[in-house]
């Protein structure tokens, strides 16, 4: 045994990875399930996935009023009585709101989630949203937007994308304490009729349970009204801002700023996608970045630094993203850009490429773990319009990409004049 | 609830109770695991898991901010920090083990220290090779040191210094323990100390805690027990025992008089901070109070939720919950209030609801609500293999790896009289802390 050596390892890269297919069918009303049965333990994930995003809304902050509404009240039963139904059971019915997609989700241990369907059922065909429900949910998502306002992060967060995407983009768009205060009832009931009661909906199921479990959705799901006809998803154009570099105060007393640098960047239809995900893992994707190894590790100028591409359906952006030290902030975009300046001039060594590699593949097959996580890769190739081939394309390129094609596209992407700067102190 | 990583998954189903009301039965189930103790001390535990291709290696030490000097508080996780700066043999920890496809974490708390990674089974080697030698001995870089000791700092400071209320537990810690060293927290209880540490400090604390035998190895995944046995002889066998360290902390002596702080800072909202002392988590009344807290706060149906965000309107948010930590923690009630609301008058409404519980108990069905929800948290909470790892190491740390497998039937037994019985006792004026954290403008 020598302490010095490793031991003898096999390349990830040279693992064969799959991705356990779905079962697909359709309920009476024409709803697509997207079904994965597999996990020891005996629970089930439902996710309701309906085309309700702020993408739709006409005025800001209704979709999410109104998905989050969703379980605070119908014909027969109050908000209590709603959440006393699932949580006796021990079952988790959640929701979120995206910005085409919006979710209602359960969660359950198999053997009760007979009990719980219905009430997901009236949540999606008789939700009545009174008034003082909304009220209560202005009062309180106002509270928790003024907290958040004091944090340079969320600040920061929110102002990046309304400079890569612009304010009236659904993807740049951000809520004043103004918005919330303006939405109205009427509007969450209208967009329920719209795009919930008469809207489009998939659903994915995954875990573990009998093999006719589609009965029982379509016995509590078949009959609804929707995907009658499809919803129409609007265009909007992208407007970046004009000016590229910006320093706000937020806090007098700040200690750090939160920086964020991003670039307008094309879906994963893109060809270069796939091979700029392995470009961006190297850059700023995990903890053996050049970002991280460079500016925490070397330098000490953060906790942490990544670098990531949005995870949108329509248009993207490659964003950077650190709290750093106020005195060493403009360092740190100072070394953020020297970072892209090298993967530009110097080609990138074997055995970091190797290692980059091996890392992302041994991600995946770490990620493909229980049945949640599986359906998680697929929802996503399937609200984005893609097939298997993304998946099985993705690890090709992982493999295969080579280091030349790495630095062509840091020529093309990694050009400091293409992204925005922000920091928020 | 607090769950420490209560684990479940791939592990058969048995009948265990059946409920005389509702005639339900809960799950239970057994995860397998084999334990054996290396000469130098070291306990290993393994479990094998043969549905999935990657394994899972765990190192816990039995050091947590606790164990800190009050003058040199934070040390702890500096040193979690600076386990990565470079072993005796091995220049970088994480280097080799992306190379091997793996990934990798840590994390202290005021209890322990924990370390874990992941990689494809087929490379585990790998991971004994790397976790081996950091126990052995570390490369006390001063660089990593320098370096390590800024990064923490930015650490606190995004976490605990430039967020609204980031100080929060700073303060509360510091009424609600006058004695025991859960007064600070895991992070430090200032900048000073972490800016302060030496390389001399680093050794003594690698050599005083970093050994075999206060240490707990957990191996889990598409690994075989016989190789994982011949793997740890290999390569941990060698590692001399060190000394056991023996905890002596300082006993918090019961507070039998309220404790209130009033703090004026630049925030938002006024918010609202009660603290009471309860159990140790191997206390069996641990399991009721436990319960307690997801009586009054464990979702939309829950007392305090109901009766004050949503009829009375008195606040924003608001929780309870504990941190589930080894010696006496706390049960705490925090929530953020309404503008306009007084803090007196929200406080009030906060004690009248805990009198309610008291003087009238809970109903059959409130108890079975909150055991099935115990039930089915436990089924969630550890779809993963890297958390089964975890918890196998957190419950042998406990003193017991077996505990995983009789957790929830002591959920199960609790009942409405001993609930009624751990809400007199924990929710007593005199054993609470408040504090009012209002804000300046």
């Amino acid at each position: 045994m020598n302490r010095k050596h490793s031991p003898k390892i096999k390349d990830a890269v040279d693992y064969s990875l799959a991705l356990k297919p779905y079962e697909h069918y359709k309920l009476d009303n024409g709803i697509d399930v997207y079904s994965v049965n597999a996990g020891a333990q005996e629970v089930i994930q439902i996710e309701m996935v309906f085309y309700a995003g702020n993408s739709y809304e006409k005025k800001k902050g209704v979709a999410a009023a109104t998905n989050f509404l969703l379980k605070n009240g119908t014909k027969t039963r109050t908000a209590l009585q709603i959440n006393e139904a699932f949580e006796y059971y021990g079952g988790y019915c959640n929701r979120a709101c995206y910005n085409e997609t919006s979710v209602v989700s359960l969660h359950s241990l198999t053997k009760h989630v007979e009990k719980l369907l219905p009430i997901v059922q009236d949540m999606l065909v008789d939700s009545v949203f009174p008034e003082e429900e909304l009220s209560i949910y202005k009062q309180n998502s106002l509270q928790r937007l003024k907290v958040n306002l004091q944090k340079a992060e969320f600040v920061a967060t929110r102002l990046i994308d309304s400079y890569i995407y612009g304010e009236h983009h659904p993807y740049g768009v951000y809520t004043n304490p103004g918005d919330i205060e303006l939405i109205n009832i009427e509007e969450c009931r209208k967009f329920y009729e719209d795009y919930y009661l008469n809207g489009n909906c998939i659903i994915f199921v995954s875990g573990n349970f009998s093999a006719d479990f589609g009965k029982q959705l379509n016995q509590y799901f078949g009959q609804l009204n929707t995907n009658r006809k499809k919803v129409v998803t609007p265009t909007f154009n992208v407007k970046p801002s004009e000016e590229r570099k910006f320093r706000i105060q937020n806090d007098p007393n700040a200690v750090q700023g939160a920086i964020r640098i991003a670039m307008p960047f094309p879906n994963r239809h893109h060809p270069d996608f796939k091979k700029v995900m392995v470009l961006n893992t190297l850059y700023g994707g995990f903890f053996g970045s050049r970002l991280m190894s460079n500016i925490r590790e070397e330098k000490g100028y953060t906790y942490g630094i990544y670098s990531y591409i949005q995870n949108h359906i329509g248009e993207s952006a490659w964003m950077i993203s650190t709290e750093a030290g106020k005195d060493v902030s403009e360092a740190t975009i100072e070394e953020i850009y020297i970072e892209m300046k090298k993967l530009r001039e110097e080609k990138i060594e074997d055995d970091e490429l190797l290692l980059v590699r091996n890392y992302m593949i041994g991600g995946i097959l770490g990620e493909l773990d229980g049945p949640f996580q599986i359906m998680a890769k697929w929802k996503n190739i399937i609200l984005n319009e893609m097939d298997e081939s993304y998946f099985y394309d993705s690890i090709n390129e992982i493999k295969s990409v080579t280091a030349d094609q790495l630095m062509e596209l840091s020529n093309k992407y990694l050009q400091p004049e293409n992204f925005r700067e922000l920091v928020v102190y | 609830m607090f769950l420490t990583n209560l684990l479940f998954k791939h592990l058969e189903f048995i009948e265990l109770l059946k409920h005389n009301k509702t005639k339900q039965t809960y799950l239970c189930r057994m995860i397998h695991f084999e334990k054996f103790t290396l000469e130098n001390g070291l306990r290993v535990l393994v479990h094998e898991d043969k549905s999935t291709p990657m394994a899972v290696l765990n190192v816990l030490y039995d050091v947590g901010a606790r164990d800190e000097n009050p003058e040199k508080t934070g040390f702890a996780h500096l040193f979690e920090h600076l386990m990565f700066g470079g072993s005796i043999n091995i220049p970088s920890y994480d280097e080799p083990l992306q190379v091997a496809g793996g990934e990798n974490n840590a994390f202290t708390t005021n209890d322990l220290t924990n370390y874990y990674c992941q990689l494809p089974a087929e490379n585990i080697e790998t991971a004994f090779w790397l976790e081996s030698d950091r126990m052995l001995s570390l490369a006390f870089s001063k660089k990593s040191l320098e370096v390590q000791r800024k990064v923490v700092c930015e650490e606190f400071k995004e976490h605990y210094i430039n967020k609204p209320y980031g100080d929060v537990w700073h303060k509360m810690r510091q009424l609600t323990y006058t004695t025991h060293p859960y007064k600070w927290m895991t992070i430090g209880a200032s900048l000073k100390h972490v800016e302060d540490a030496t390389l001399e400090d680093v050794k003594a604390f690698f050599f005083k805690h970093y050994t075999p035998c206060n240490a707990i190895l957990v191996v889990a995944g598409n690994i075989d027990t016989a190789q994982i046995k011949l793997l740890a002889e290999k390569w941990f066998g060698p590692i001399p025992s060190g000394e056991k360290y023996q905890r002596d902390l300082p006993v918090e002596p019961k507070q039998i008089k309220p404790r209130h702080l009033e703090v004026k800072s630049n925030v938002p909202l006024d918010a609202l901070y009660k603290c009471w002392h309860m159990y140790p988590r191997m206390d069996n009344r641990y399991y009721a109070a436990d319960l307690i807290s997801d009586i009054l706060s464990g979702g939309g149906s829950s007392r305090l939720y109901q009766s004050l965000v949503k009829e009375k309107q008195l606040f924003s948010n608001l929780d309870c919950y504990h941190f589930g930590s080894t010696d006496a923690g706390l049960m705490t009630i925090e929530g953020k209030l309404v503008k306009g609301v007084d803090i007196k008058v929200a406080e009030q409404a906060v004690l009248e609801e805990l009198k309610k519980l008291q003087d009238e108990g809970i109903s059959p069905s409130e108890l079975e609500k909150v055991k099935n929800k115990a039930e089915s948290a436990m089924a969630f909470e550890d779809m993963s293999l890297m958390n089964r790892a975890s918890s196998i190491a957190m419950y042998e740390n406990l003193g017991d790896a077996d505990l995983i497998n009789t957790e929830l039937s002591k959920y199960q037994a609790v009942t409405a009289e001993e609930i009624a019985r751990e809400v007199r006792d924990i929710f007593d004026e005199n054993n609470c802390s408040t504090m009012y954290y209002l804000s300046d403008n």
